[in-house]
């Protein structure tokens, strides 16, 4: 089992991997991959805290309601199952900011949190104009073949190209 | 129980690491592409396979060019700045990045409520040029199989093609 602590394994393995596992996923639950609908929905949980049953109100969370769903547990699991394969590599560590932002942004844990939140607001919006994310357009859409899946996923590319030359190529340099 | 396998394979592949997915977005660091194709291939072939003897129906996400090109762009500003997407964000979490968790996850979240406050006012831009559940042989009305043999045989020599530059 030494290869369940490998540190990593080729890229071609982990993502023939998750192409099996879609098949999985549509042959047990009928359900493709995807994530950010779970963010939506999650919002939804966390406004109804605070304002209860007239989140209900909002047009969105009439056609996502906020629940917990099959896609909430998978990225429950998502997060577990990152976990493990840590633990097992020995790689699980706590850590504010990542190697090549300290290279060429700095240390300080409060700029790279700014950064993220901010990146993970478009994001959330982006998410949700689109209808999708990496894993539900990018994998699950564009192995079905959609036209839309393609469309977003190259969009996400480029936007993401543009977005981080723009940061490191131009404004850091 | 997908949920974890996911999760696993996204950190064994490299995926949930900023420093990865950055390097994919700078075009230094091809993992994330080499993951995500070798995904689509393995996948497309296996669910039109299982489609084609009826074990199972497909998902198609209805689009519109205001919807998924719009929403697709401002999804890839975040990914510049964030340096995760909403699947790996979570994969990122359980590696211990805290940025991830701080950072990232609570911003999307944000997010995501903030589209659901501002969707009724949108629902123009969203719906400019919409095409609807379709898929690419829909599209050019051919059989299924006769986009997936060339496109996946495009995708493997594109991955053999990155292997031998060295990419």
């Amino acid at each position: 089992m030494e290869w369940l602590r490998a540190d990593q394994w080729s890229p071609y393995v982990a993502g023939m991997g998750i192409g099996v596992l879609s098949w999985l996923s549509f042959l047990l639950s009928d359900k493709p991959l995807a994530c950010s609908t779970t963010f939506a929905r999650t919002s939804g949980m966390i406004e109804r805290l605070f304002r209860g049953k007239k989140v209900q109100d909002r047009p969105f969370y009439k056609e996502f309601p906020p629940v917990i769903d099959w896609q909430w547990m998978l990225v429950l699991g998502v997060i577990i199952g990152a976990f493990i394969s840590a633990r097992l590599s020995g790689q699980f560590q706590l850590s504010w900011v990542p190697s090549h932002w300290q290279a060429a942004v700095g240390t300080t844990p409060f700029v790279r949190w700014m950064a993220a939140l901010i990146g993970g607001v478009i994001m959330g919006i982006g998410a949700r104009w689109a209808g999708g994310c990496t894993s539900g357009h990018g994998i699950s859409g564009t192995l079905q073949l959609a036209v839309s899946s393609w469309l977003a996923a190259l969009s996400f590319f480029v936007g993401g190209i543009l977005t981080a030359m723009l940061i490191f190529r131009v404004l850091l340099r | 129980m997908t949920g974890v396998v996911f999760g696993f394979l996204l950190h064994k592949g490299g995926a949930t690491r900023y420093d990865v997915i950055i390097g994919q977005l700078l075009l230094t660091d091809f993992t994330v592409v080499k993951i995500m194709l070798s995904a689509v291939v393995t996948g497309m072939i296996g669910v039109h396979a299982l489609k084609s003897i009826g074990l199972i129906r497909l998902h198609v996400k209805s689009g519109a060019f205001g919807s998924s090109v719009i929403g697709g762009l401002i999804f890839g500003v975040g990914f510049g700045l964030l340096g995760y997407c909403p699947g790996t964000v979570a994969g990122a979490v359980g590696q211990g990045s805290l940025d991830a968790l701080f950072g990232g996850f609570v911003g999307i979240l944000i997010g995501a409520w903030l589209f659901a406050a501002i969707y009724p006012k949108l629902s123009a831009i969203l719906n400019k040029g919409r095409f609807g559940e379709i898929t690419l042989p829909e599209l050019l009305r051919v059989n299924a199989w006769a986009v997936i043999i060339p496109l996946c045989a495009a995708i493997v020599t594109l991955l053999f093609w990155m292997q031998e530059s060295g990419l």
